[in-house]
């Protein structure tokens, strides 16, 4: 296996392991729709209408909570020193880390995105636009989330600061993407919403590994 | 006890390592902006072993890491030189391997697991997992979780990292802090059988390993600023 697929499959299996963050992102992500829906109470055709921002917001937040982890985990137990001399470009190693925190927590939260449309009333005609913009966005959310872990992977419960570092720049990503969740598949505005939604992602993708290894490299001296 | 004897741990399959010379010229390094070491020049040729002694705090494990790349010496330079071409500069991360005070293992992971991971990323042929693992004595643990070893276990486990990555120069962080005599002895005799391959080793220690011809490097406080 090459190095950079197995630092993806190690992340992902850690992830899955007791203790890891995947079971987390999910049942936060759970929680906030449940909360929404209790919030709204039996106003049935409002929860249908903002069930699909709710979700994203939802997904959005959840995403979040594990972001401290994607680096600092490696640095209190010397691993980061490990990747860091066994990697050719810094910043290849950061994106297979992005897709590995992609993959074990926005994953199952598209993949569980039905369950929670059906107790939101999510229109059936909304669940395509709503899986397409998370799996088109969620990426995004992770790669962005790479560069805020790396920034502060020497500070201890950085929770805040991260979320602070972050919500700025979340916050395309979350117009977008709840705006292509919220329109009808073929309307005008669903095609410009996720075009843009891509464009985003794709600029975090390019930016995301040079300035999470930048970051990185700063705060190993 | 099945005390293993050095000759017999050498094992038949005997993987030469690169002859590479180490070489740092003029090093400065900071820690935390404060400067803590001015001016460190080392050489070490195949086979050697250098020891870096001085009280805590002098820096040590500064010093090392800078050696190995993980931290930006303020002045001077590392060299990773082949040791047959001295013109022939070599790329650290295939010259050198860091083991710092820190095991590097994940604790959720099995210790077998831990292993397997290292190799992929060293690019490790499956037999040097099983070299390491039955020379640093881990076979009976291939299956616990990481994080259940003793600290001694654990530290034979971050140990096993250097003989997996058989990189020509092992910088080493207080290596035998938490073994036991005869892990200690073990560990010495993988060192010598590194250094007869060819291998370097740099090695921060306050215990008086018995390496042979062991060149002392003394380091002293001298910035009070």
């Amino acid at each position: 296996m090459s190095a950079l697929g197995a630092i993806i499959a190690r992340d992902i299996r850690l992830a899955f392991r007791a203790g890891g963050g995947a079971a987390q992102g999910v049942t936060f992500f759970a929680l906030t729709g449940v909360m929404f829906a209790l919030a709204v109470g039996p106003d049935i055709a409002l929860i249908s209408k903002i069930a699909g921002p709710v979700l994203w917001t939802g997904a959005l937040l959840a995403t979040q909570i594990s972001l401290d982890q994607i680096w600092r985990a490696d640095r209190e137990d010397g691993s980061l020193d490990v990747l860091v001399e066994t990697s050719d470009m810094l910043a290849l190693t950061a994106l297979a880390k992005a897709f590995a925190h992609w993959a074990a927590t926005a994953l199952p939260l598209i993949i569980a995105t039905p369950i929670l449309g059906v107790m939101l009333n999510l229109p059936a005609e909304a669940y395509a636009p709503l899986a397409i913009s998370l799996a088109i966005g969620t990426p995004g959310l992770s790669l962005i989330g790479c560069i805020a872990g790396a920034l502060v992977v020497s500070l201890p419960r950085a929770h805040l600061l991260i979320a602070i570092i972050v919500s700025p720049l979340y916050v395309p990503i979350l117009i977008f993407g709840s705006g292509a969740a919220m329109s009808d598949v073929g309307a005008p505005q669903y095609g410009a919403n996720l075009m843009l939604l891509g464009a985003t992602v794709l600029f975090a993708a390019i930016l995301s590994p040079l300035a999470s290894a930048a970051a990185l490299r700063s705060n190993l001296d | 006890m099945n005390q293993q004897t050095t000759t017999e741990s050498t094992r038949p399959s005997i993987e030469q390592a690169e002859r590479v010379i180490f070489s740092a010229s003029g090093l400065a390094v900071s820690r935390g902006g404060r400067p803590v070491l001015t001016n460190i020049s080392v050489r070490a040729e195949p086979g050697d072993a250098v020891v870096l002694r001085g009280p805590n705090g002098v820096g040590k494990t500064t010093l090392l890491r800078a050696f190995a790349g993980l931290l930006r010496p303020d002045h001077g330079e590392v060299l990773f030189t082949d040791a047959a071409d001295a013109g022939r500069i070599r790329d650290r991360s295939e010259a050198s391997v860091f083991c710092g005070v820190l095991n590097a293992h994940k604790a959720a992971l099995t210790l077998r697991e831990n292993l397997n991971f290292w190799a992929a990323l060293y690019n490790a042929p499956q037999t040097r997992i099983e070299a390491a693992s039955a020379q640093l004595k881990l076979d009976p643990y291939s299956d616990y979780p990481a994080g259940a070893l003793s600290t001694g276990l654990a530290r034979r486990l971050g140990l096993a990292r250097l003989m997996i990555a058989q990189r020509p120069v092992w910088f080493i962080d207080e290596p035998t802090a938490s073994l036991d005599s005869a892990s200690s002895e073990n560990f010495v005799a993988q060192v010598e059988v590194h250094r007869r391959r060819g291998g370097l080793v740099v090695i921060a220690t306050h215990d008086p390993l018995p390496l042979s011809g062991a060149r002392i490097f003394e380091l002293t406080t001298k910035v009070a600023a």
